[in-house]
């Protein structure tokens, strides 16, 4: 514990989450343009979500009358937790004295804190969207939750720890190793994250039609500077579990001292590693359709199960007598 | 046994089992026909991949077996099922499964009970062996689950079909193989259970009309 | 005779509750003696509670002593140790808190029909008997105290009853009390007659076979489960706590079910002594039904008490799972494991019994302020109420499991404790706890968004009905009561080491091994098993959540950047919403109502009424009653029937009888 009190590895934390603060519009710009040229349009350029963000922190802000004090706190909660729950993922280095401060499992709990009081924001202002908004993300969310917890215990009982920096450490020092449990765990991964960052074949973030809508439901009412912070956190919320995914299963690159060499280094595998990982999304949301409302337990059904193999391939192929 | 310890290509092994049995799994829930007949062709696939890396290591009758098991169980038969599928005009139907999470949990809980059941394989050398046994002794269990829960007639030859590969990646992976005459003729075996499944459910949706397990009894030829 | 030091503010302590009882029994009289005596009265019974027990817990020392009551060759005996110590405290808080809270509730009886010297008696001789039953050491003070416990509280169920769906959740409530407390008592008696004695010294001396420890950990847990409220015999909770006075509702939830937690705890860990890895198996299965199904009823409600009633079965589910964990890892040679997850219980055990005071103690308030209990027709509470509201989105935050507050710290050590199950050798467990691990998770989301529901359709949004309107904040006490215990939600999330510090003294007591190594690395840092394993640091998060919600409020509401504009809400270009166009609790709930149907009774149905309207109807109910509970009633009915027939009305008939008796007496006696 005493290392962690020099102010060097603070002052990462600090860049490294100023970094994600500052890399999240840009992720979900590059998503949105590779969307764009898939489907033969040229796209918004690149820093169009900087442009968004600046122009709603500079309009006026709109509150319904009905809303009361909950509203208007609620976006500063929101952001403030999916920041600090983006503080304790390794970014560029592995050891990150944040990552001792909170686990995975506190990270799961920041991300639920937010929903909470979005979903509490979504239902203040009295009408029928922000409660359909609100009892669905509560309904994915829950069925995504043991999903979550099942791939973040199959990672932890190979890793023997939950905290992040010793994962990534264990995933670094194992080599190349073929474990069908991280397989299934990373496979039941990327579907929960999909559903909880409200990407396609969940919800869909572009869509205008408010009976068709998860999360903008709960944010239907926001404007100026509040909803500004709310599409800022889900921005963020999507480039967290996407440097979660590529940082504790595919590590290879991430800067394991705090020397300049190395954390340019991380920060350009990081960088290849996002792009990749974004095409991807891209692809999977350009070719699947979003599902009606009820077809989502089976999906995360099927989540659940991979996640229950990985566990089963752990207990039973992976540690023996 | 520490999974790092042993060779890329017997973790090799362990992915390829695991996937097959996610591919169990995948033909337990599986409401369409033609998906249902495409994860049981895949799961032929991974059997066929893990007969090739243990070929690897010298054995080399087992690459006669794996192009055998790949061939007819990942082409032919499929195939085949696909052909009476489209015959019998029933690609566009789904069955209804009761309750598709309460089959997977149950699959998980056989999972786990042939899992205990396996354990008792104490001889050292057959440590990484034992686990592929438990989990090839699960597809087995699953597909005869699977027989029990499904409806269609088409699902229980799939379950059936399901079993062999369960056996086949058991003998695989314990014996490195069964002699290969032996291997010959269940293969044949299983070629013509699939050609005269095929001619019996011609005639039975003739003759009753559906292809519903639980109608078989209208086949009874008492006067009503 | 001599009462050693940490007995003197226990004694006060029940002897506080039993004078508030005694005072009410004037309060028929005099209506303000119960608001001005009795409840200051339980409040120093509380705080003496509380005081005795952190002296306990502080010191370590073990006192006991015999008192001179009860049976002349069977005295009552009084043991005060670290379990007891921590319970009492649990006792006296919420004690405390209720009481302060109580003299403002009571103020709407005074001019009413019922009897405030019921009330009053019954309150303080609850409190009594709950007192007494973490202090006895033998089973004669502990059934005594018990049926206290279980009588008293069966007069506050039915304290309103004119109503005969009290007057039915009462004789529920009773008919399962007697049971559990037979269960128990019979399990006593296994453990009497093995150890030769009724004094639990010579329980815990007594050498049980297996079999015979197994039938006796089967009664406990029968008994102790069933007053606990775990699955399938919590019935009698969603029936009994709604219906009593708000306060007592608290008492009940908070404190009642976490004395029959103690029983199970002293009755296994100690007086069994070797737990078997199997018992084990068994309360962490019950615990996760009781966790699962317990959270997916509440959804389904929309009387807010009865849906805290049914979270209480949750939360109990939650504290067996940890208790489950301990008994494994115990029975398979890990102490330190076992220790870990007993700790996580117990945190778990106080934690519940805070929020959900404070939650029954909201729900009491809105009752009050608006005499409203179904959330269908609240809304807007917040506005009208900001204190209770804000107390209550404390205790709303804490149960639901989210960081900072102390719902979270007892979650996170039980799924520290469960993902430690690599330590143990049998592989069926080792893919077991995990999936019961999962289960929990599937409970904390479940609860989240139940939470949601309760809160958003009864405090924010727009009122539905004209009481929700009108409603008004509540008086002092009855806001401190609440602030009292939103504090120690705070308290206990942000402190978990000078809490794990403070218990310390159980598990080693228990299992023989404590986690001093959790606090040894300073006041910041929670590290249960290593450092490198897990590590939790609350102040540290407390402050990390603080300064991100401050800079980015102050950064972005600076100067004339915090205007904001009131408008109207979006209406997709129809008429103006009204309250009726929000969201309802049992829509809110329809999701979860179709994803889990298969595991509720749900009957809906459409009608056509004579003057052409609609009617929709939906029941939600419990499939307990229809698998378990008819069965059993039949079996009874007819039994009773079978027996029935003796009672032929002829005179002759039942003098044969006599005589038969009497020459069978003979026989014997010769």
């Amino acid at each position: 514990m005493d290392h962690f009190l020099t102010p060097g590895d603070w002052g990462l934390a600090l860049v490294q989450t100023l970094l994600f603060l500052a890399g999240a519009p840009l992720l979900a710009a590059w998503i949105r343009r590779v969307k764009s040229r898939l489907q033969n349009r040229r796209g918004p350029p690149l820093t169009q979500s900087y442009r968004d963000l600046r122009k709603l922190f500079a309009k006026e802000a709109m509150v319904a009358d009905t809303a009361s004090v909950l509203f208007r706190a609620a976006p500063y909660v929101v952001f403030g937790s999916t920041l600090v729950a983006a503080s304790v993922v390794p970014l560029l280095a592995v050891s990150l004295p944040t990552a001792a401060v909170a686990d995975v499992i506190v990270l799961v709990g920041f991300l639920a804190l937010a929903r909470f009081f979005l979903a509490l924001a979504g239902m203040d202002v009295g009408t029928a969207f922000g409660g359909m908004g609100a009892s669905r993300e509560m309904l994915v969310s829950a069925l995504a939750e043991p999903a979550m917890l099942m791939a973040v215990f199959t990672l932890a009982m190979s890793a023997h720890s939950t905290n992040l920096s010793s994962m990534v450490q264990f995933n670094l020092d194992a080599g190349l190793v073929l474990r069908p449990s991280f397989l299934f765990a990373l496979l039941g991964l990327l579907l929960v994250a999909v559903a909880e960052t409200g990407r396609i074949p969940i919800d869909n973030p572009a869509t205008h039609l408010e009976l068709t809508m998860i999360h903008e439901a709960m944010i239907l009412e926001y404007s100026g500077r509040h909803l500004a912070l709310m599409e800022w956190a889900s921005q963020l919320k999507l480039m967290l579990y996407g440097v979660l995914i590529v940082n504790v299963f595919l590590p290879w690159g991430i800067a394991t001292d705090t020397g300049m060499a190395s954390l340019a280094q991380g920060l350009l595998a990081l960088v290849a590693k996002l792009l990749l990982l974004g095409l991807l999304l891209a692809v999977a949301e350009t070719v699947l359709a979003k599902m009606r409302l009820f077809r989502a337990p089976h999906y995360l059904n099927l989540a659940f199960l991979l996640t229950l193999l990985g566990l089963f391939s752990h207990v039973i192929l992976e540690t023996g007598a | 046994m520490n999974l790092e310890q042993l060779s890329l290509l017997d973790q090799a092994i362990f992915v390829l089992a695991a996937l097959a049995l996610l591919a169990s799994f995948s033909l337990l829930a599986q409401t369409r026909l033609t998906a249902a007949i495409h994860s049981f062709a895949w799961q032929g696939v991974m059997v066929a991949l893990v007969t090739t890396l243990v070929a690897l290591s010298g054995i080399h009758h087992l690459y006669v077996s794996a192009l055998l098991t790949l061939s007819l169980k990942s082409l032919l038969i499929p195939w085949m099922l696909h052909r009476l599928v489209r015959r019998l005009d029933m690609e566009s139907e789904a069955e209804s499964i009761g309750h598709p999470t309460l089959l997977v949990l149950a699959g998980a809980g056989l999972v786990i009970f042939c899992y205990w059941v396996a354990l008792p394989i104490e001889r050292l050398d057959m440590i990484s062996t034992r686990n592929v046994i438990a989990v090839s002794l699960a597809i087995v269990v699953l597909g005869l689950w699977m027989m029990v829960a499904r409806r269609r007639v088409v699902t229980q030859v799939l379950g059936f079909m399901s079993m062999e590969n369960g056996l086949f990646l058991a003998a695989v992976a314990s014996t490195r193989g069964m002699p290969l005459v032996v291997e010959l003729g269940v293969a044949f075996d299983v070629l013509v259970a699939a050609i005269l499944f095929g001619v019996f459910f011609f005639h039975i949706s003739e003759s009753i009309e559906t292809l519903d397990v639980d109608l078989l009894n209208r086949l009874n030829e008492r006067e009503e | 005779m001599n009462l050693p030091l940490p007995l003197l503010p226990a004694g006060l302590a029940v002897l506080a509750a039993l004078a508030s009882a005694g005072v009410s029994l004037l309060a028929n009289r005099r209506h303000s003696l119960l608001r001005l005596l009795a409840m200051p009265l339980l409040v120093l019974s509380g705080i003496a509670a509380v005081f005795a027990g952190i002296e306990v817990l502080l010191s370590g020392v073990v006192v006991a002593t015999q008192l001179p009551l009860g049976l002349p060759w069977l005295p009552w005996q009084v043991r005060f140790d670290a379990l007891s110590g921590f319970f009492l405290a649990l006792i006296g808080l919420v004690t405390t808190s209720v009481a302060l809270y109580g003299p403002g509730y009571v103020r709407q009886y005074e001019h009413g029909k019922h009897s405030l010297t019921a009330l009053g008696g019954f309150t303080g001789l609850f409190v009594a008997g709950m007192q007494m039953v973490v202090l006895a050491d033998d089973a004669f003070m502990f059934m005594v105290a018990w049926e206290v416990m279980s009588l008293s509280s069966y007069f506050l169920v039915t304290f309103e009853h004119e109503h005969p769906a009290n007057r039915r959740a009462g004789f529920l409530y009773l008919l399962m009390a007697q049971v559990g407390a037979l269960c128990i008592l019979a399990g006593y008696g296994v453990l009497a007659w093995s150890g030769g004695g009724f004094t639990f010294i010579a329980m815990r001396g007594a050498a049980l076979s297996g079999g015979w420890a197994s039938v006796a950990f089967a009664l406990a847990l029968l008994g102790f489960g069933m007053k606990a409220g775990l699955v399938p015999v919590h019935v009698w909770l969603p029936e009994a706590h709604p219906v009593a006075p708000s306060h007592i509702s608290a008492l009940m939830s908070a404190v009642m079910l976490k004395v029959a937690v103690y029983g199970f705890i002293r009755f296994s860990f100690d007086l069994l002594g070797d737990v078997q890895w199997g018992w084990g198996v068994a309360v962490l299965l019950l615990g996760s039904i009781s966790a699962l199904m317990g959270v997916l009823y509440a959804l389904m409600q929309h009387d807010l008490k009865r849906l805290l009633a049914y979270h209480s079965v949750e939360n109990i589910g939650i504290v067996f799972i940890g208790l489950g964990l301990s008994m494994i890892f115990a029975g398979s040679g890990q102490p330190l494991l076992a220790a870990l997850a007993l700790v996580a219980a117990l945190y778990h055990t106080i934690n519940h019994a805070i929020f959900k005071a404070l939650l029954f103690l909201g729900a009491g308030a809105i009752l009050h302020a608006a005499h409203e209990q179904d959330m269908e027709q609240m809304g807007g509470l917040l506005k009208r109420m900001p204190w209770t509201g804000l107390f209550f989105l404390v205790g709303c935050i804490s149960i639901a499991a989210l960081p900072p507050f102390n719902g979270f710290v007892s979650e996170w050590l039980t799924f520290q404790a469960a993902l430690q199950a690599w330590a143990l050798e049998n592989g069926v467990l080792r893919s077991l706890i995990p999936i019961a691990a999962a289960l929990l998770a599937l409970t904390g989301a479940l609860a989240a968004a139940c939470f949601v529901k309760v809160y958003g359709v009864s405090f924010l949004g727009r009122a539905r009905s004209r009481h929700a309107q009108h409603a008004r904040e509540v008086s002092t006490g009855m806001r401190a009561g609440q602030g009292l215990l939103a504090l120690f939600c705070l308290l206990l999330g942000v402190m978990p080491t000078a809490f794990l510090s403070l218990i310390n003294g159980i598990p080693t007591a228990l299992l023989g091994v404590g986690l001093s190594h959790a606090t040894e690395h300073g006041w910041l840092w929670l590290t249960p098993i290593h450092p490198s394993v897990a590590s939790y640091s609350a102040p540290l998060v407390l402050t990390g959540l603080l300064l991100a919600w401050g800079i980015s409020s102050l950064w972005l509401r600076r100067g004339k950047l915090r205007r904001v504009r009131s408008c109207e809400a979006w209406d997709c270009g129809f008429s103006t919403p009204n309250a009726r166009m929000q969201y309802t609790a049992t829509a809110f709930s329809q999701p979860f109502r179709r994803v889990f149907g298969l595991l509720f009774r749900v009957e809906e149905h459409v009608s056509r009424l004579e003057d052409g309207s609609q009617k929709h109807e939906l029941h939600v109910s419990d499939r307990a009653w229809e698998l378990l509970y008819a069965p059993v009633g039949r079996w009874v009915t007819r039994a009773s029937a079978l027996v029935g027939r003796l009672q032929t009305g002829h005179v002759r008939g039942y003098l044969g009888w006599t005589l038969g008796t009497l020459l069978v007496l003979l026989w014997i006696i010769s």
